[in-house]
Parts: C-alpha cells; structure tokens; sequence
C-alpha cells in the first residue's frame, strides 16, 4: 500500500468501459461483433477537444498506465513515471486515454472473456488481432470518446509499433507520433525470441491445446519460462551485473538444482508473479502481433511510402543498451521518415537499462521527451486560444 | 535576438523556400532563423544532448548522430538544397571523406571554419613556438576537439584536389565582422572563413 500517494501522480484512478455493438473485420479474416475496451483517463479534455493524448501499451501493459485503484495497490500504473500532473505527459495539460489492447486479458475483449452468448470462454479461439486492428479500434474509441483528433499518439515498444500503425493509417488524427524503443518490423532474432517463448507455453501439459481454462487450470511453467525469457531480453548485460552480479541469496553454493544465485531468484520471481496476473493465450496473440507488424508490407515492402502516408511530426528515442529493439532499428526507422520528408527528431539515449529503460525515469530522456511535450502543449494552447478569440 | 554574425551572412547566401541540412547545428539557433524568416525547412545533426534538447525546444528538426560516422547512410543523393557545417569540419575525424559525402547530398553547401593561418596563430606558433590558441580557437592542444584545423590555403588545396568549386569565399574577424584588413589579407587576417562550395 503506498502510505500516501506522491503529489505528482494521478491518484486514483477508476476503470472505464465501453461496448462495441458495430462489428469489427479483423486482418486476419474474421469479424468480432462485439467487444468491450476498458480504458483509464487522466486529466480534463478541453473546450474544444484538441489536448487528447492516446497512450498505447507494449506486449505485458495494459490500460493502467497511471495512478492507482486503490489505496491497497502496492504499486501504480506502468508509465507512473512519465504521466500525471507536472510530468512529462502532463495531466495539467492533456486528456490522456489508455486502452487495454482487444486480446488482453485486463478488461478488453480477449480469450478470457467469455464469447457472447454463450458460457464458454474465447480462450485459443480468439482471433488473431493484429496492429493494424487494434489502432482501428482505438479509432472507434476515438470517435465514442468524443475526440476529433489526437494531439499526440504516443507508446514503447510494442506501443510504440501502434503509433506508427496510427500514423499511416489515420494521418489526419494524429498530429504528433512519439515512438519510443520500437521498431519497424522485428528482426528474425526478435521473432525467434517470440517463438521460443511461445513454445515454452504451448508445450506446458498444462495448456491443453490453449483450453487450459476449461480444464480448471493455467500452463503456469510455460508463461513462466516465457516471462524469465523476456526479462533476460529486456535487459542488458551491465544492467544484470550491477542489479545482481554474482551475487548469491543465501551467501554460499548449495550444490544443488535450485537458487543458488541472486539473479535466478528474480527470474523466478518475476516469472511466478506474472502467471498470476497474465493470461497465456493473450502472451501467444502479442507476441503473435509484434511478429506479423510490417506497416511497410501494405506498401510493396517500401517503409519509405508507407511514412509518406503520415501528416504527423514524429519524435523517435532509442536507448543504447536495448538489444530486443536496438538503436539500430530506430535508426532505420528515422531514415526512412527523413527520406518520406517527414518532420522528425531522433534522439538516441545513454543507458544502461536495456529495452526497459523506455519505463525508466532517465533524466536525459525525460528532458528531449518533455521538451517534445512542452512544444505540443504549446501548440494545443496556441490552437484553443486562436478558436476561444475568434 | 540578434543572430551570430557568421550565421547572419550565411542567411543572405540561402534562397527562401529552401530544405537545407545542418550539420553540427548546435542548439538549432539558424535552423530556426531561416525557418522563421525564410521559410527554410531541414534537419539539424548534432550529437550533444543539451544542444538536441534545445532545438526540439525550439521545434527545429534534430537527429542525433555522429558525423564521424558519416552522413550517407542517413540521406539520399542531392535531397536537399544546400547543406551547412558551421566550424564543425576542423573536429570531423575525415574531413575530406565528409566533403565528399556533402556534396553528394546537396549540390550546395556553405562551410565554415575558423582560419589557423590567422596572424596570430602565425605568431604564437613562428615566433612564441606554442600551439596556438585564439579567441575563435581557445582550447589548449591537450583538450581540443579540433584536430583537423587548417588554413584558408589548406582548404582551397582540398577544393582542388577533390573536384569541388568554390562560389563564394568571405572572411570576418572573430567578431564576425567583415573588416577592411581581412578583405586585403584575407588569410591572415581572417579569423572565420565562410565557403559557398559545388561539386557542379
């Protein structure tokens, strides 16, 4: 229980939402006729509507990006370090919305929702859901909220492939794109990291052909192995060795098969407290989603067209030490929107976090990101005043 | 705001309307004075956090990235119409390389640098038989980033030797000004040069 909520966060925040009765063709072929999304806001829209901020979340996020549900919630939501009042996603000054991705399992749509009509639950026969598919219902979102255009469409990693996603398929509601770690495809060793990690759930005996909820269990050692996997990707070797070293947890060899070293002892532990709170087939479908995302593929392979497509002034971070979505990657992607002769500033992070410095409130970062902020506030207040005068 | 004066009288020499690159563009100070007065559109390289951060306070397009490493992979041949290197090229590790690459980017680049057969560099180094260090060049030889500095003469040698014409030539004093000795000794008293080159 945090024993007073700091001054600069939300607070607390509750839960909204919302149903959609109009269907939604997915890439994949089928049709969902109806879903939920469940979103938080944060902040106040403005008179005119032009301050709303759209936060998209990466593979294990979900809708909580910030404050806290209750006074008993040990910790906020996962970007509590970039948004709340006077932070660098300010709520002073935006209307910010976060959605739970259509295949999660925190309130939206997904395989642990029960398929309508029925008692069963969606579970392996949830379609696959693609970038492409989840930025058309944020659209819709978009639309039931009230909200004409986004001032600015924001996200890391897998987040950060949605707002690229947002920025060629609706390039007249997006007024900034910042797209921070992502990339604009996976490398084959990101796929593969994927894949391993899917197996490690499929060929749980638990698992049950992805029914495992019917069957009244979970493939616990699966999602575990793909979690502990993960984390050795989303960090980098200098940040594994100042976190644990070699350091052991009870201070000497056990000669045995269990914990000897302290860094074995987070593996498990990350791995177990998130098979409490993640669903297995929705890990199958992310990953499944970060895979298949290629916006360039609707544009004969040519990443360069499909940015000319986008009318939004882009902001791309990379961090030095992230492997899973190397600098490299976010390279290539600014070179691609400078040849698209798009507006865009790249700044490359010194960091030793890995792929999760995104999540890290590195102070050079927080600076070139809330400086970009602080320009598009300027320009929403700009814009509301021009209409409050006129 | 009163613009240096070396970036002033590089404003006079760039068309409006123009998309430049601006290489070294430090905190994106002329990037936004062609765009607010010009209508210039572009990107800034730079490779020093504070400076990036103030011209994305400025809202002035910025890459990080390292000059060293070369610009060709970042751009396209001839996609801009001029490129500008302000007292950067003395601190590129291959200047001669980085030419070269520029003036495949840009038919048109504007190059400036601060001029080592300055008189008084002349004199420290001839007669005191010290490294030289000058009001545009105050670091001592330990500590300089400026490894490559040459002489109005040195650069034009380059010019030569690698195809490249000159359009323009100007030389100021350190106050960027452009005085009447400067004008009749140019090399020796010029502190700043200032080259409008082509490969054309």
């Amino acid at each position: 229980m945090p024993e007073a909520i700091a001054e600069n966060s939300i607070g607390i925040v509750k839960p909204q939402l919302h149903h959609f009765d109009e269907a939604l063709q997915l890439d994949c072929g089928k049709t969902l006729e109806q879903y939920d999304l469940i979103i938080e806001t944060y902040g106040s829209l403005n008179a005119d509507a032009s301050n709303a901020i759209l936060i998209c979340h990466a593979l294990s996020g979900d809708h909580h990006a910030a404050g806290y549900h209750s006074m008993d919630d040990k910790k906020p939501g996962w970007w509590e370090s970039a948004i709340g009042p006077g932070k660098t996603i300010d709520t002073n000054k935006f209307f910010v919305v976060s959605s739970n991705n259509l295949g999660g399992c925190k309130g939206s749509t997904g395989p642990t929702t029960k398929i309508p009509g029925t008692d069963t639950f969606y579970g392996p026969d949830f379609p696959i859901v693609t970038v492409k598919d989840w930025v058309r219902s944020q659209q819709r979102l978009m639309q039931k909220l009230g909200i004409p255009k986004w001032t600015a469409v924001i996200g890391g990693s897998l987040g950060g492939m949605q707002v690229l996603q947002w920025s060629i398929d609706y390039p007249e509601l997006i007024d900034h794109a910042i797209v921070i770690a992502a990339a604009a495809k996976l490398t084959a060793q990101n796929i593969a990291f994927n894949e391993v990690a899917r197996q490690a759930i499929m060929t749980d005996p638990e698992f049950h052909e992805g029914h495992y909820l019917a069957n009244n269990t979970k493939p616990k050692g699966g999602v575990m192995l793909a979690r502990m996997l993960g984390h050795i990707t989303y960090l980098s070797d200098d940040a594994m060795r100042e976190k644990f070293g070699r350091e052991l947890r009870e201070g000497k060899l056990n000669f045995g098969f269990d914990v000897d070293f302290q860094v074995e002892s987070y593996l498990r532990h990350q791995g177990k407290s998130f098979v409490e709170r993640f669903d297995a087939n929705t890990y199958l479908l992310m990953t499944k989603a970060l895979d298949y995302f290629d916006p360039a593929s609707d544009y004969d392979d040519n990443l360069v067209t499909a940015l000319q497509q986008a009318k939004a002034k882009f902001l791309v971070i990379s961090f030095t030490s992230d492997w899973r979505f190397a600098p490299e990657r976010s390279r290539e992607l600014s070179r691609a929107l400078v040849a698209a002769n798009q507006d865009i500033s790249y700044v490359e992070i010194t960091a030793h976090h890995g792929h999760d410095a995104f999540l890290i409130p590195i102070p050079e970062y927080l600076a070139a990101f809330g400086a970009y902020m602080n320009t598009v506030a300027a320009k929403t207040e700009n814009a509301e005043n021009k209409k409050a005068s006129s | 705001m009163t613009l240096r004066a070396d970036l002033a009288l590089i404003s006079e020499w760039i068309k409006a309307d123009s998309r430049i690159l601006d290489l070294g563009c430090g905190d994106g100070t002329l990037l936004r004075h062609l765009r607010d007065t010009m209508n210039v559109s572009g990107y800034g390289i730079e490779i020093e956090h504070t400076d990036i951060v103030k011209c994305i306070e400025s809202d002035v397009n910025v890459i990080q990235t390292d000059l060293d490493e070369g610009i060709n992979d970042y751009f396209d041949a001839d996609s801009f119409d001029y490129v500008v290197m302000t007292q950067a090229i003395q601190a590129i590790k291959r200047p001669e390389k980085l030419l070269d690459e520029i003036l495949r980017v840009s038919s048109d680049a504007i190059i400036t640098f601060p001029n080592m057969g300055h008189w008084s560099s002349r004199l420290q180094l001839g007669l005191g038989g010290h490294m030289p260090v000058t009001k545009s060049l105050p670091h001592s030889w330990y500590n300089t980033p400026n490894i490559h500095l040459c002489t109005l003469k040195d650069f034009e040698d380059l010019c030569i030797e690698l195809g490249i014409r000159i359009i323009k030539r100007r030389v100021v004093d350190s106050q960027h000004r452009h005085r009447w000795l400067s004008k009749i000794f140019p090399s020796l008293f010029g502190e700043i040069a200032i080259y409008h080159i082509t490969k054309k």
